[in-house]
């Protein structure tokens, strides 16, 4: 999988338009390492393994076989619906987003192959509003299971949100109820959903279709919860446990299937969609010539 | 009312009724002819009445929409059924009084009805855990969903909470895959459902009961993705902007059934549910059964087909291509 350097440099240019210095700072052990380097190890912290948010494209190049990834949906563009102001407006959020990054809004999605099976794949845009799902982000979920149904196709999401979009206040939750309608159809399909949940997925986000994939997997130590942290604590006034809405806690809990590291996560990706891959038995035994069958066996004896 | 908690805007109201009362005493006292006076405050109260309701802003609907006299889901069952059993528990952790739900008869039907359960006294406050459900909630919301379809009952939802409990056990228990699953279930549910926000519609802890053919609200009930003093502490970084983040935000009946949102506003009695609750009961028994009438001679196929393409075309967008 890590054949793949020389594509997803270029893209991190694409996604972001400002230039990066040479060396970075871990945000877990603080750390000073060189950029390549960190790239190189798909920005996982060389030192405490920590695994640092990455962007949309970047997520998908380091996901799928170079160069096969084609976009669907890249025009759709967040609108104001409500006329939303708080301090700044709404409008003038999307567009100062807009001018920083190369989406749209917060997900980017699309098919590819991984290992020259195809996916249908969605990834989240942190750095557009902290990843939240309005209108846009629903329908572009909505489509690619639509296409993954029409297609018969495996779909993966990368998730990475703070969860609804206030700004679009009751548009932004319908879409909960839109994305896990969708994937109830999509059930009809015989083909997987495979939901990976990257730090954070929380809120609406989680309590929709992040939580309904038929394999979860998680990264090291990302936080997964419904309600933040902040809030639990200042509604039960109690401190929270250790490791509380992190991977590892959700694995003990019960919550999730896996763990897997980002270094791991394509080939058990690949893996996956090879067992999940369907068969082509021929199911054309009709129930009275098996009948029939059992009983020559039983005679013969 | 017995114990009239006033909101602010209220108090006037409250004053003119305690001037009222006291006029009414001294005419029965008998020692001087106050009949044109009372008339006349009686009016003056009517008049005040309509005034203020008919103007009221988002945060004012707000606040009596979580008035501590509004009624809850079991007063209106009281009120608008002929039998009701309750049924308890998920089947696989527990039973969650901040969701009640059980067969039930009205107008002559047998539905399915669940609804967020909030506590009147604080000992049932607390019992009720303020209507905010734990996982084992929804769980049991579910188990009843699942129930209904199989022996073929519709559903009615009642919505009134300020949202799915932020907890510790909650999250271990899994609110998010809970309420997760409740979404995509409702959506293909084999059974006409209908929902009625009666008080606070609270994010996704409302939404986990409300996937429906049928929406309505209270005219004086919220449905918002965030609550006005949540949103106010995020965006504006000072939960005291609350009233701005109502406004801001659209959660009124009024202004969801513009946007779409919601098919039928519930009108309320002058001065609001919890001042005649048999009235606000009233029109929420026709609303069910003008429902229920709509929605019960259609096929089922059909009815998951518009209920798919309902909520499939909720949002709005800017798409160049089209
Ligand atoms: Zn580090």
């Amino acid at each position: 999988m890590l054949k793949k350097e020389t594509g997803h440099t270029e893209k991190v240019e694409k996604a972001r338009k400002v230039p990066e210095g040479l060396w970075v700072k871990c945000n877990n052990c603080g750390e000073i390492i060189y950029r390549k380097e960190m790239e190189r190890n798909l920005y996982v912290c060389l030192k405490c393994n920590h695994h640092h948010r990455i962007n949309a494209y970047n997520r998908i190049s380091i996901t799928l076989d170079e160069g096969t990834f084609r976009e669907y949906d890249a025009e759709i563009e967040p609108v104001d619906p409500l006329g939303f102001k708080d301090i700044k407006g709404y409008k003038e959020k999307i567009n100062e987003s807009q001018k920083v990054l190369s989406v749209k809004d917060a997900v980017v999605c699309g098919e590819g192959l991984i290992n020259g099976k195809k996916v249908m794949i969605c990834a989240f845009e942190f750095a557009f509003m902290g990843g939240s799902m309005g209108s846009v982000v629903g329908e572009k979920i909505t489509r690619l299971f639509e296409r993954a149904l029409k297609g018969r196709r495996p779909v993966m999401i990368f998730s990475c949100s703070g969860g609804a979009r206030m700004q679009e206040g009751i548009f932004s939750l319908m879409q909960m109820a839109k994305t896990s309608a969708v994937i109830a159809k999509f059930k009809d399909s015989e083909r997987p959903f495979i939901s990976v949940l990257t730090d954070p997925t929380t809120g609406g986000v989680s309590a929709s279709f992040a939580m309904l994939g038929d394999v979860i997997i998680a990264e090291p130590r990302a936080l997964i919860g419904f309600a933040g942290p902040r809030v639990i604590e200042q509604t039960i006034r109690q401190n929270l446990p250790d490791n509380f809405q992190k991977s590892e806690y959700l694995l003990e809990h019960g919550m999730i299937d896996l763990i897997v590291e980002r270094k791991n996560m394509r080939e058990i990706l690949s893996r996956l969609l090879d067992l999940f891959k369907p068969d082509h038995i021929k199911r054309d035994i009709e129930p009275a010539t098996y009948r029939h069958r059992t009983t020559d066996a039983s005679q013969k004896k | 009312m017995a114990v009239h908690q006033s909101l602010e805007f209220e108090r006037s109201l409250v004053e003119l009724e305690a001037k009222l009362l006291e006029l009414k005493h001294s005419h029965t006292k008998g020692k001087v002819d106050l009949k044109t006076d009372i008339k006349k405050l009686e009016k003056k109260l009517q008049d005040l009445k309509k005034k203020i309701y008919s103007g009221l802003d988002p945060w004012e609907i707000t606040q009596i929409a979580r008035h501590p006299n509004r009624p809850y889901t079991l007063d209106y069952v009281q009120l608008i059924c002929e039998d009701f059993i309750e049924l308890h528990g998920d089947r696989k952790y527990g039973d969650d009084p901040a969701i009640v739900g059980g067969l039930a008869s009205i107008g002559g039907r047998s539905i399915m009805l669940i609804g967020h359960q909030k506590g009147r006294a604080t000992k049932e406050k607390i019992f009720r855990n303020f209507g905010m459900p734990n996982p084992e909630g929804y769980r049991k919301a579910l188990r009843l969903m699942y129930m209904a379809e199989r022996l073929k009952k519709p559903i009615v939802t009642f919505i009134d909470t300020p949202g799915a409990f932020p907890g510790i056990g909650a999250e271990e228990r899994g609110q998010s895959e809970a309420i997760a699953e409740n979404l995509t279930v409702m959506s293909r549910l084999k059974v006409p459902i209908i929902s009625i926000i009666i008080g606070e519609g609270g994010s996704g802890g409302a939404l986990a009961i409300g996937v429906a053919d049928k929406i309505m609200m209270m005219e004086y009930s919220i449905y918002s993705v965030i609550s006005p003093e949540g949103c106010a502490a995020i965006l504006w970084k000072d939960g005291t902007k609350a009233e701005i983040a109502a406004k801001e935000l659209k959660i009124g009946a009024k202004e969801l059934l513009k946007l779409g949102i919601i098919e039928k506003v519930i009108k309320e009695p002058l001065g609001a549910a919890h001042c005649s609750l048999e009235k606000a009961a009233r029109s929420v028994k026709e609303a069910i059964l003008v429902s229920l009438d709509e929605l019960m001679p259609i096929s089922i196929e059909m009815i998951l087909e518009a209920r798919y393409k309902k909520y499939r075309e909720i949002g709005i967008f800017y798409n160049p291509s089209i």
